[in-house]
């Protein structure tokens, strides 16, 4: 393994703008590694050969001009493959999508070519996004670099696991209900859901748009800030999209970094503290709460009492606007079309595409989606959650109130086997237990590794008012200082 | 009780144009019975006057200016297709052979 691969993208940019290293070096280190292990781990749906290195080329060229060059320069990028990238494959995990290549690059994507930064392909995903494992995922399970026969968490498992594989230094995901933050734990990777609102969601294939918030990945706190910056802020393409300037969270992690939290109070989350979680990630999380007190935080217990109802409010409005968005997938103006012999009607061969495209969570969701907005159960089911929603936001405010930030386990246990919880989807869906009510809310949240359990990685995740980022940064970074960073056994 | 029939299933199958098999309907009725049986749980809460809440930003009425600016040409719009005739997509018939004459 090349010595650049084992660095930080700060790093990296660093020895690029300096002229130490060249962009094409470091790509094709990453390349080189990529050929090396991606057939045991299976992180990326396509690499990008080609397109990488000529990226990598011009960012060399710029350089040579003597033009300025941005913070994240020369730095390789995986991207997840919910994002649509101009001519380069784009499936969603899905077989409905393949062999799609998008006739636009999503805002993200556009940012982080802006930003010179070096895309080397597209990771693994749970189909469409569904899933807390990538094994959901139709082009077959990616592995956790930590042990193998685990799963590396999910849905955006192929770009955590590319990260703590060495595979790229730095990873997009996209965060619905925890699968930027529960992949990042499981992989001993930091992940950074930022506010909704705050990233663009123009060209992210949608799955639930309420809740869908795209993000940075990384394998430190300063990484994924720097990614953050590099992709945030307003787009007037996507309507949600917050009209004001990204928190500066790179400033909070080198505040962060200096490992002084006086002043910072912190609340933890009773209903998250005890039942639910295993008792080695909950040792794992006290240890390190411990320190956060040592670095000066101030730490009080906070009541959220309607978190307990964030799982099932979430697993009806997810579904519910699943079922609506993937209405578009009706084999005429993209994908997949089955059964078009011209003896069947649009209908059939709709149904017939549908149903050889989607894999069993796809539709599951989408049956489920459709009972819960059906006449009769709205009211029971998708109105109800959309009250308990309400009554979540509230708890947060009143939180904040009290306190700067929650912190919380990212995830109730560590990597299971794969294969271990398929069978019974309700058992998939509390992997996201404790990462779904900050999606609800609509605010950020991280994951930063905290320690090992059993020898596979903790996460504790920091949860942070709407828009105040940076907060929850500053804290990761402060955590990140005091227990360090985790590097999984050679592969 | 079960939350859900498979008859139901059948028909949330149909409405979701899915044209899933016997098998997977048995399936699917079983875990859709779990999941729904763990949802219902959100009818504990007491939310009887607290408005729902469809959205985390506040913002109403979101308005562009009325600019041209690039877009997609008909080609690259067209290139994901499956099927293509005369710059449309084209698609199975729609109205029963009887109707279309």
């Amino acid at each position: 393994m090349s010595d650049l691969t084992t660095k930080t993208a700060a790093e990296i940019a660093a020895l690029v703008a300096g002229g130490e290293t060249s962009a094409v070096e470091v790509t094709q280190a990453h390349l080189d590694r990529i050929a090396a292990v991606d057939d045991q781990v299976h992180a990326f749906l396509h690499v990008d050969t080609e397109g990488a290195l000529a990226a990598a080329r011009a960012v060399d060229e710029r350089r040579a001009a003597g033009e300025p060059l941005g913070p994240l320069a020369g730095v390789p990028v995986a991207v997840k493959d919910v994002l649509a990238t101009k001519g380069v494959p784009t499936t969603v995990g899905s077989k409905i999508l393949e062999g799609w290549r998008p006739p636009y690059d999503a805002t993200i994507v556009e940012r982080l070519r802006a930003a010179g930064t070096v895309m080397l392909g597209k990771t693994n995903m749970d189909e469409f996004a569904m899933g807390s494992s990538t094994e959901y995922s139709a082009y077959g399970p990616t592995r956790n670099p930590w042990d193998l026969n685990r799963i590396p968490g999910g849905s955006g498992g192929g770009s955590s696991a590319a990260l703590a594989a060495y595979e790229a230094p730095l990873a997009i995901g996209s965060d619905t209900g925890g699968s930027i933050r529960q992949p990042g734990a499981v992989t001993g990777t930091v992940g950074a859901k930022p506010t909704y609102g705050g990233t663009s969601r123009y060209g992210l294939v949608a799955f639930s748009s309420s809740l869908d918030t795209p993000g940075p990945c990384a394998r430190t706190v300063l990484d994924a800030a720097l990614l953050h910056e590099a992709i945030g802020g307003h787009d007037p393409r996507d309507s949600t999209s917050i009209p004001q300037p990204v928190p500066d969270v790179v400033a909070a992690a080198k505040l962060g970094a200096t490992g002084d939290l006086t002043g910072v109070k912190l609340g933890i989350v009773t209903e998250f503290a005890g039942e639910g979680a295993e008792p080695g990630v909950l040792a794992v999380f006290r240890e390190a709460v411990d320190a956060l007190t040592k670095l000066g935080a101030e730490i009080v217990e906070v009541s959220c009492p309607h978190f307990t109802y964030a799982l099932p409010a979430y697993y009806l409005i997810a579904p519910s606007e699943c079922s609506s968005n993937l209405a578009r997938f009706d084999g005429v103006r993209f994908g997949l079309r089955v059964g078009d012999d011209g003896s069947r009607s649009l209908e059939e061969v709709m149904s017939l595409t549908r149903e050889a495209g989607f894999g069993p969570e796809v539709k599951r969701r989408i049956m489920l989606g459709t009972y819960a907005l059906s006449s009769g159960y709205y009211d029971a089911y998708y109105g109800q959650a959309q009250k308990v929603r309400t009554l979540i936001t509230r708890d947060f405010t009143a939180a904040f109130e009290q306190v700067d930030a929650l912190i919380s386990p990212t995830t109730p246990f560590v990597a299971f086997p794969i294969g271990a919880r398929t069978s019974d989807p309700y058992q998939m869906y509390l992997a996201d237990l404790f990462t779904i009510p900050t999606n609800l809310y609509g605010g950020p949240g991280i994951s930063v590794p905290c320690g090992l359990s059993d020898g596979l990685p903790v996460g504790l995740q920091v949860m942070a008012p709407t828009m105040a980022d940076d907060r929850m940064y500053r804290v990761a970074a402060a955590l990140e200082s005091a227990v360090g960073t985790f590097t999984p056994p050679a592969l | 009780m079960a939350a859900i029939s498979r008859e139901e299933v059948a028909h949330l199958a149909r409405l979701s144009r899915l044209a899933v098999t016997e098998e997977e309907l048995d399936t699917f009725a079983g875990q859709l019975d779990v999941i729904l049986q763990a949802v219902a749980q959100v009818g504990k809460v007491a939310a009887a006057d607290i408005p729902p809440t469809s959205h985390s930003v506040p913002l109403t009425n979101v308005l562009r200016e009325d600019v041209e600016t690039p877009c997609l040409t008909p080609e690259e719009a067209l290139s994901g297709a499956p099927d293509v005739d005369q710059q449309r997509f084209r698609v199975p018939r729609i109205l029963n052979e009887d109707l279309a004459s």
